[in-house]
């Protein structure tokens, strides 16, 4: 009667893009975030996690498809705040530090954005 | 850094020098290594302590942005990574010598001049530049002597960027939110003892065009204690012109709106009803004086002009209408920005945009030095803004090199020769292992009385400790 499955059995597949475009497929256990999938799983993408997922950097951003966007759950606006320091802010853009990973995601693609300086150009007190 | 590293250093290897250890030169530093095996690099700067403006600038109560201290200490303890500290480059050591003994110099040291506002009643008792205001509830050892007097009721902050708002928002939080914080023990006293209930943000423009970000207002608008006071009238025609801007610009507008305009519910209602203490923007405004009290030394008041906008958005430009305006306060904090100043005369310096002149971080006209952080872009930005631009300029040094734009053949003695020298001169370098025996004596001190960290606040002490 049911064999229970191989612990990597119930890992979550995710295929990310690095910024050079290069696809990275890796796995991770449902309940650690994308933040936790990039350090354990040592990808090599220039900065990202700066703030170590305590939502005080953009440095997380990712961005998603559509479908894939939709089943990611609810947004705070303390999230919305720091992504719109984010360059190249998207309608389907995250923080790779908020989102847990869940069976519903298996297989979803992610695409780690350009980091080129972000928007806040404005001197600070200049205004 | 330092002894005990198993990689001896060689001749064959590129090295290059880094003057200032803030997020520029660490992150700067980072990315050099990891693009190439034969990098070594070493860290001058000037203070014993490490980190920049991560230890002397981020606001105490902001602990998360301190985060990107362990990635720096990982850069530091690299192989082929060092930092000496206590080495004040173009005093102890010129930049001369720094491109005798190294490949390339990369210069990250910050901005730490201070606009001023030009303006009469600068000089009176009761009015501080932002800088030293933060530097000195920061533990930054040259402000420590600043003592702010904070026996008056009304302080007026002028300059709406994230300096302004930390320094708001310091004056109004509740005490037992700062003592957990790294805050120096002589300004959580001084605060303890502060009188100051309401804090005015002044800022040349309007809410359109406002230089904080909404993170930093969000802070204020739920700072425990306190209530907004703000003045309808200065969003006029701002929900109109929503519809076409960006949405980071939109949600911070439409949270100032909400707070300026909205009937708050009834909890909130309480809230503000509760609160002992109320700040508030005043858009339109620039400082014309500071008014002293009738013995002519304190500060009593400010005159603000009443300006109008010509043009809308980001470009939009304040205009004098010629109508004045007093408000009364006793403090009066500018916060109207940073800026670098020149730290060698034979390296190219931008006065007009205090800047080293640079494209992509390769200083003009000054073969192998390079900049990166703030001293490259001028004082905007937040650390990932740093970062990007340290990476950028990392990229560029290590094209220069596979080009052969930057001549690497002949041998250079990096830190060897550099150490005699400062040696010669009785100057003697932290280590990054002595920084964490100063480190270790911080925590230890601050875990006594429940915060993160006690800052050591003088240099002596800081190289005390560090040579025990
Ligand atoms: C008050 C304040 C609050 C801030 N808060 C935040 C925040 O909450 N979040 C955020 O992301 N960003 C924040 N920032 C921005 C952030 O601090 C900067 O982006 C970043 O520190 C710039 O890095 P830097 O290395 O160019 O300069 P710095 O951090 O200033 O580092 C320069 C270093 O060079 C050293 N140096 C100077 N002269 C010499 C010399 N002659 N020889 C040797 N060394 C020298 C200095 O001692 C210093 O350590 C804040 C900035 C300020 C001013
Ligand atoms: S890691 Fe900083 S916000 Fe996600």
């Amino acid at each position: 009667i049911g064999t229970q499955p191989l612990r990597s059995d119930n890992k979550v597949t995710v295929h990310f893009f690095n910024r050079d475009g290069e696809k990275i497929t890796v796995k991770g256990p449902p309940g650690d975030s994308l933040l936790d999938v990039v350090i354990n799983e040592d990808l090599d993408f220039d900065g990202f996690g700066a703030c170590e997922g305590t939502l005080a950097c953009s440095t997380c951003h990712l961005v998603f498809d559509e479908e894939v966007y939709k089943k990611l759950g609810p947004i705070t606006d303390e999230e919305m705040d720091m992504l719109d320091l984010a360059y190249g802010l998207t309608d389907t853009s995250r923080l790779g530090c908020q989102i847990c990973l869940t069976k519903s995601l298996e297989g979803m693609e992610v695409r780690v954005p350009e980091s080129v300086a972000d928007i806040r150009q404005s001197k600070d007190g200049s205004s | 850094g330092g002894r005990g590293k198993a990689f001896s250093s060689s001749s064959q290897n590129v090295h290059i020098s880094i003057v200032g250890g803030g997020p520029a030169g660490f992150y700067t530093a980072q990315n050099l290594i990891k693009a190439r095996q034969d990098v070594e690099v070493d860290i001058y700067e000037r203070l014993p302590v490490p980190f920049g403006l991560v230890r002397f600038g981020v606001a105490p109560d902001h602990p998360e942005v301190k985060n990107v201290i362990n990635t720096f200490t990982q850069t530091a303890k690299h192989s082929r990574c060092n930092f000496y500290g206590n080495v004040n480059v173009g005093k102890d050591v010129s930049i001369e010598e720094l491109q005798q003994a190294y490949h390339a110099v990369i210069l990250s040291y910050g901005a730490e001049g201070n606009r001023s506002m030009g303006v009469p009643g600068e000089d009176l008792a009761g009015v501080y530049s932002a800088k030293d205001f933060v530097g000195w509830y920061n533990g930054q050892p040259t402000c420590q002597e600043l003592s702010p007097d904070l026996s008056c009721e009304t302080a007026v902050i002028l300059g709406q960027g994230n300096v302004a708002l930390d320094v708001a928002r310091i004056l109004l939080s509740p005490l037992d939110v700062l003592k957990k914080t790294d805050i120096t023990q002589p300004a959580l006293e001084a605060l303890a003892e502060s009188h100051v209930r309401r804090v005015l943000i002044v800022g040349r423009r309007g809410p359109m065009q406002i230089a904080c970000t909404i993170k930093e207002i969000r802070e204020m608008v739920n700072l425990p204690g306190t209530r907004p006071e703000m003045i309808a009238a200065d969003y006029e025609g701002v929900t109109e012109a929503l519809k076409d801007v960006p949405r980071p610009r939109k949600r911070l507008t439409e949270l100032m709106l909400k707070t300026a305009m909205e009937t708050p519910g009834e909890k909130e209602q309480e809230r503000r009803n509760n609160a002992s203490c109320s700040w508030g923007f005043r858009f339109f405004r620039s400082p014309v004086e500071v008014l002293a009290d009738t013995n002519r030394n304190r500060t009593a008041g400010i005159r603000l002009a009443v300006n109008k906008l010509e043009g809308s958005g980001e470009a939009a430009r304040a205009a004098l209408t010629g109508e004045v305006e007093d408000v009364s306060c006793g403090l009066v904090i500018s916060s109207i920005g940073y800026k670098s100043l020149p730290i060698d005369p034979s390296v190219p310096f931008d006065f007009r945009k205090a800047i080293v002149p640079n494209s992509m971080g390769r200083v003009q006209q000054a073969a192998g030095i390079y900049c990166s952080g703030w001293v490259k872009t001028g004082p905007t930005g937040v650390i990932a803004t740093t970062m990007n631009n340290s990476f950028d300029t990392a990229r560029s040094l290590v094209e220069d090199i596979d080009s052969g734009v930057l001549d690497i053949s002949a041998g250079k003695p990096g830190s060897q020769s550099i150490s005699t020298l400062l040696e010669k001169r009785g100057v003697k370098p932290v280590t990054f292992s002595d920084w964490e025996k100063i480190d270790n004596v911080e925590m230890k001190r601050g875990e006594a009385s429940g915060k993160p960290r006690e800052k050591i606040l003088t240099v002596e002490e800081m190289l005390r400790v560090a040579r025990t």
